[in-house]
């Protein structure tokens, strides 16, 4: 018992200094820096049909012929996701390289000791 | 019943019971059980998650919605779509990174405490049997309709069916059963939507010209505002409905049956496109309905018009198109509730079985004995309930599912990855604020309360006036972690850099 609480403490501190090196705060930042507006923008992008749609009717405007500005913004929605999709697509494989090389440290810490 | 759908409704019994039988010999561990040893690819998972998702309520109740209410019943293909990006965003990488079989894994991994994990099934099983009973009997009256057989029996076959797939083929037999059903499901909706495109000459500028006049609601068709006239109601379900996908349990398990975080974010990218062109498909449905089958006809057929796609494809092919059709719905049905037992197995057998009871001291050959009871007591139990509410206005408890989900799950796993104060009670008291505020408020809301006989489960008036609470639950849900948290004053910061880490780089232990 006492073995492995020691075990625990040892992995915990190995742990806090990973997550601190340069290598993954640059994985959390560049994560932040993609994720975070990425969400806010899809959110609001979505509520802002359900709301124009029930507080106004701007929406109900004919854009093309008989198709009016709502159907427009519903399939802009799929459009939204689908893009958002393959640029994060993209942009993970970024990320997974940055994920690899703190792994790798992260392991040869383990070794050195 | 004709003598094409049997053949065809055999013909998918037939070759899902071979799926079965070979996917028996790949099922002896729990790990299998449970995950198909974690070895699907990002495509097949991709598919899966498809055929796990796209249910009854997708296929047949929206095609009929769109007929009968026009923009309005769009809005569920969006809701249901746009989820994904919270799914990829937020969860299915750390959940790949951090969970085993359940979403208590994944919590656990922080807060290491059997409250946490009890809490955490017990959210997953109030999903599982809500969403199984819509589901069943949706599926029971739905079978009734195609087949022409008693409810009773139509329940019956479903739930054996499921029970025979979960029980012998485990995860291996559910995630082919969903592959198939989803290959199935999108050539119909494709088939369909040609034709439907054909008669309007391949444009859809004259399509919508011509659904101006096609209704009885003429321009107002085309228009928001037919169905939903609450704007708080109408932004209170399309927050139930992006949120809620992300904390849905049997969506969750399907990202445990891939390798890694990179595998899992590809099936997201694979279901995202499958789902997409599905419900885009599903205005071509709605709309080919309306146009040629008439609201009079789908309201006779059924009243929520969840006979719009099955009239609409007799109508375009013929008796054949029709069987092929109410065939691929069987299937439908039959992909959902499977993933859905398995999930509340795992819950039952893994969580508060093998892990709270016995403390995770279990042998494998107990752990899988543990989870094939469980499928048999999850089944069973939700067929009977499907039985007893047989007569009862349920549709509801879909979005009832995905308010939970939205609002019990969804907060905790937020939590867990992102917020270092984060603790034990924290954890327990997002999830119970989450889920106890939807139930309540959903049991006195206009879904179970209705001055009119047989429009909700009781008569009289609604307390609360919103049919999906998740506008209030899921804010309560949130607020129930941060301050269960703070108050409790306690720091738990032990995993949180191992979490941290693990989450974020997929690094495990050899």
């Amino acid at each position: 018992m006492n073995h492995a609480e020691q075990k625990v403490e040892v992995e915990k501190t190995k742990f806090e200094r990973i997550i601190e090196t340069g290598k993954f705060k640059e994985l959390m930042d560049q994560k932040k820096k993609f994720l975070v507006p990425c969400t806010v923008f899809f959110l609001l992008f979505y509520f802002a049909l359900p709301i124009m749609t029930s507080y106004t009717k701007l929406l109900h405007q004919p854009a093309f012929g008989d198709i009016n500005w709502a159907w427009i913004f519903a399939f802009a929605q799929f459009i939204m996701t689908w893009t958002l999709v393959t640029i994060y697509m993209k942009k993970s494989s970024k990320f997974d390289k940055l994920a690899a090389d703190v792994t790798e440290e992260f392991v040869k810490q383990g070794e050195s000791k | 019943m004709n003598t094409t759908v049997v053949i065809l409704f055999l013909l998918i019994v037939a070759s899902t019971l071979i799926i079965t039988y070979f996917a028996a010999k790949r099922t002896r561990t729990a790990n299998e059980f449970y995950t198909a040893g974690g070895g699907l690819t990002g495509w097949q998972n991709g598919l899966a998650i498809a055929g796990d998702y796209l249910s009854a309520a997708s296929f047949l109740g929206i095609a009929g919605s769109i007929a009968l209410t026009g923009f309005d019943g769009f809005f569920f293909s969006i809701g249901y779509l746009v989820a994904y990006l919270v799914v990829l965003f937020i969860v299915a990488e750390p959940l790949r990174n951090l969970g085993k079989y359940t979403l208590a894994d994944m919590i656990n991994a922080r807060f290491d405490a059997k409250k946490v994990r009890g809490v955490a099934a017990l959210s997953t099983i109030t999903i599982v049997i809500f969403y199984m009973i819509a589901q069943l009997v949706g599926a029971g009256a739905l079978i009734q309709l195609l087949f022409n057989i008693d409810y009773w029996l139509a329940v019956l076959i479903v739930g054996v069916m499921m029970t025979i797939y979960v029980l012998f083929g485990g995860m291996t037999a559910t995630s082919w059963v969903q592959i198939i059903k989803a290959v199935l499901l999108m050539a119909a909706t494709v088939v369909i939507s040609f034709i439907v495109l054909s008669k309007f000459n391949f444009n859809i500028a004259t399509m919508f010209t011509k659904m101006k006049t096609a209704t009885p609601l003429g321009e107002d068709f085309l228009n928001p505002g037919v169905k939903y006239k609450n704007p708080l109601d109408t932004i209170s379900l399309m927050t139930a409905l992006v949120l809620g996908t992300a904390g849905l349990p049997h969506i969750l398990m399907r990202f445990f049956t891939v390798k890694d975080a990179q595998t899992a974010r590809s099936s997201v990218m694979w279901a995202t496109w499958i789902v997409g062109i599905f419900y885009i498909l599903t205005v071509f449905l709605g709309f080919g309905a309306a146009a040629f089958v008439g609201s009079e006809k789908i309201v006779e057929a059924n009243e929520a018009g969840n006979m719009a796609a099955p009239l609409l494809a007799q109508v375009l092919g013929g008796d054949f198109l029709m069987s092929f059709v109410s065939a691929v719905a069987f299937a439908t049905i039959l992909a959902v509730v499977s993933g859905l037992v398995l999930s509340g197995a795992s819950a039952f057998a893994h969580d508060i079985y093998g892990q709270i009871i016995k403390k995770g001291k279990i042998t494998e050959r107990q752990q899988v004995l543990a989870a094939k009871y469980a499928s048999l007591g999850v089944a069973v139990l939700s067929i009977l309930l499907a039985l007893f509410a047989q007569n009862m206005n349920v549709a509801f408890l879909v979005s009832l599912a995905f308010c939970i989900a939205g609002s019990a799950n969804l907060p905790v796993i937020v939590y867990t990855i992102f917020w270092k104060r984060f603790n034990t009670a924290g954890a327990i008291s997002a999830m119970l604020s989450g889920l106890i505020s939807a139930l309540v408020l959903v049991s006195i809301s206009p879904s179970v309360f209705s001055p009119t006989e047989g429009a909700a489960i009781f008569v009289g008036n609604p307390i609360f006036p919103l049919t999906n609470p998740a506008i209030i639950s899921v804010p309560l849900g949130f607020l129930g972690g941060y301050l269960g948290t703070v108050l409790s004053g306690k720091t738990d910061f032990v995993h949180y850099a191992e979490v941290k880490f693990r989450a974020n780089t997929g690094y495990r232990d050899k």
